[in-house]
């Protein structure tokens, strides 16, 4: 059996117990996941909920993301920390109708950086937010989208 | 439905190791109509988990807004040749993957 | 009626200067990401465990599938189809190659092994993961179809003026879009297929990633929707037609680098 068919079987079968005793709430919410950040409709509210309001602008992220996004299905953005103790980095999609793209949280071991690809609704600012030194600090950049034709 | 292949490549860079991971996952925003031109509900991965030797390095929260068919790249300190990455993913749905490589 | 809406669809294509072949793109920073951070490898590995699974009456593997080079020889065998086989008595590109395999080999019906050959972005196809796993050891080699037999010949002359041919309700050739450099449909560049300058790029990076639609798309794929565009009759899979036009490109793209697969928007 593989294993993420054991853990799934570990988690259903505790689960179940942990139901049956009226203890645990869905699997889903097992991991951490900010149901408020991601829930919100406007990036002030995002922000808001990130804890990251007035996050200062700082020259220490950077973000790497095209000008132009022929598709904004995909448009890869490649984002870094150089802030010392960077513990996590979020990434917004200022016009998106959920703002909130993705938190990355990082435990020792793991180096402020992450590359993705995330889907852009429009042109719009991203909007970058690290966790630094029990502060938070933030950087932008904007991506064009155009609509492109009917090939390729 | 058993979830789509998964892969993750470990390598080497100067002074980190590069963890690369594709999945398989349609990750619906719950805004698209599908072909009898109902909304698809959305489904998305909201976790991944980056493991290294069976310790997390990386928790990741997720939004239907990342592409579908994520591809993510992470950076890892030190890392040597032969350690194990482990990345699991947790979608909306409870639904979950994963996969292993040694750092090659 | 025609002529209307052929100068109709003609005005839609910008009337803007072309790029000046020094000038980069704008999209060539997008698409340098996005080719790096595309899931294309998920598809080679899918190819892989096709071309080794034991399918059909025969049970038995692709392996022992001659794409050009040798029976089961992969290295190079993208970059060498279009071509002629003897054993098949025609010109056949990559797709039509396997699905003549998987009926003489695997012993398959073709209406089984043909039966969903273009997939979508939660799965793709047999044909489709086959392609992108056989492109990817062709990778770094020179394009070079078969060009000396008569019967190559022959599909090229085909193909040529199948390019050139207008038919269907809007009297559409290949080349109405393809036809004239520096041409554009909204945002998308329409390159000139007859032109090995602008032809050796494009061959050079099929079969490719879809970014738009998140699948992975063949040649056999783009002819299919290519005449879909231009309102003909849909083409039968690997036809005489469809061959015959990837022979054509192919040849014009000769001796370019191949450098898939790839993505396209």
């Amino acid at each position: 059996m593989n294993s993420a068919r054991r853990i799934l079987l570990q988690r259903a079968s505790l689960l179940a117990a942990g139901l049956a005793a009226g203890l645990l709430r869905p699997l889903a919410s097992l991991a951490a996941w900010n149901k408020d950040a991601f829930g919100a409709k406007a990036s002030a509210d995002a922000l808001k909920a990130l804890g990251a309001t007035g996050a200062a602008p700082s020259a220490g992220i950077a973000i790497e993301a095209p000008d132009i996004a022929e598709n904004g299905a995909v448009v890869p953005i490649e984002v870094s920390s150089n802030l010392p103790g960077t513990t996590a980095i979020a990434v917004l999609v200022e016009k998106n109708p959920f703002p909130l793209a993705g938190k990355f949280n990082f435990a020792e071991g793991a180096l402020p950086y992450v590359k993705l690809n995330v889907k852009l609704g429009e042109t719009s600012e991203v909007r970058v937010i690290a966790w630094a030194g029990g502060k938070t600090f933030a950087a932008s950049k904007e991506v064009k989208v155009t609509i492109g034709g009917c090939g390729g | 439905m058993a979830a789509g292949p998964m892969k993750t490549r470990a390598t080497q860079g100067a002074g980190f190791t590069e963890v690369r991971v594709l999945m398989t996952h349609p990750m619906e925003t719950g805004l698209r109509k599908g072909p009898d031109g109902k909304l698809v509900p959305l489904h998305f991965i909201q976790n991944v988990t980056v493991k290294l030797n069976g310790k997390v390095v990386l928790e990741s929260e997720l939004s239907q807004a990342v592409s579908r068919n994520p591809v993510f790249t992470f950076r890892l300190k030190g890392g040597a040749k032969g350690d194990k990455i482990e990345i699991s993913w947790l979608d909306n749905k409870g639904e979950t993957n994963s996969t292993e490589a040694a750092v090659a | 009626m025609h002529r209307i809406n052929l100068l109709g669809a003609a005005l839609v294509f910008a009337a803007a200067p072309a790029l000046a072949q020094a000038q980069k793109s704008p999209y060539a920073d997008y698409q340098r990401m996005a080719a790096e951070n595309a899931p294309i490898e998920l598809y080679e590995l899918g190819g892989e465990e096709l071309w080794k699974k034991k399918q059909g009456p025969r049970n038995v593997s692709l392996e022992g599938c001659d794409l050009g080079q040798g029976p089961g020889v992969l290295k190079g065998a993208y970059a060498g189809l279009p071509r002629y086989f003897a054993d098949a008595g025609r010109v056949m590109d990559l797709e039509t190659r396997l699905l003549y395999c998987m009926t003489t080999l695997q012993g398959r019906s073709r209406e089984e092994a043909a039966k969903r050959v273009f997939g979508n972005a939660d799965r793709a196809s047999e044909m489709e993961h086959l392609s992108a796993y056989i492109a990817r050891q062709s990778n770094g080699m020179k394009i070079a179809p078969g060009s000396s037999h008569p019967k190559e010949r022959e599909a090229y002359e085909l193909g040529r003026s199948l390019f050139f041919h207008r038919a269907g309700p809007w009297d559409f050739s290949c080349a109405t879009c393809h036809g004239e450099a520096g041409k554009r449909i909204r945002m998308s560049d329409l390159p000139k297929l007859n032109d090995p300058k602008y032809a050796a790029p494009l061959m050079a990076t099929w079969p490719a990633y879809r970014v738009s639609t998140s699948s992975f798309v063949t040649l056999q794929w783009r002819m299919n929707d290519c005449y879909r565009q231009m309102r003909m009759p849909e083409p039968l899979y690997g036809s005489d037609t469809t061959v015959a036009l990837i022979t054509f490109m192919t040849v014009t793209a000769a001796g370019e680098t191949y450098r898939g697969p790839a993505i396209k928007r």
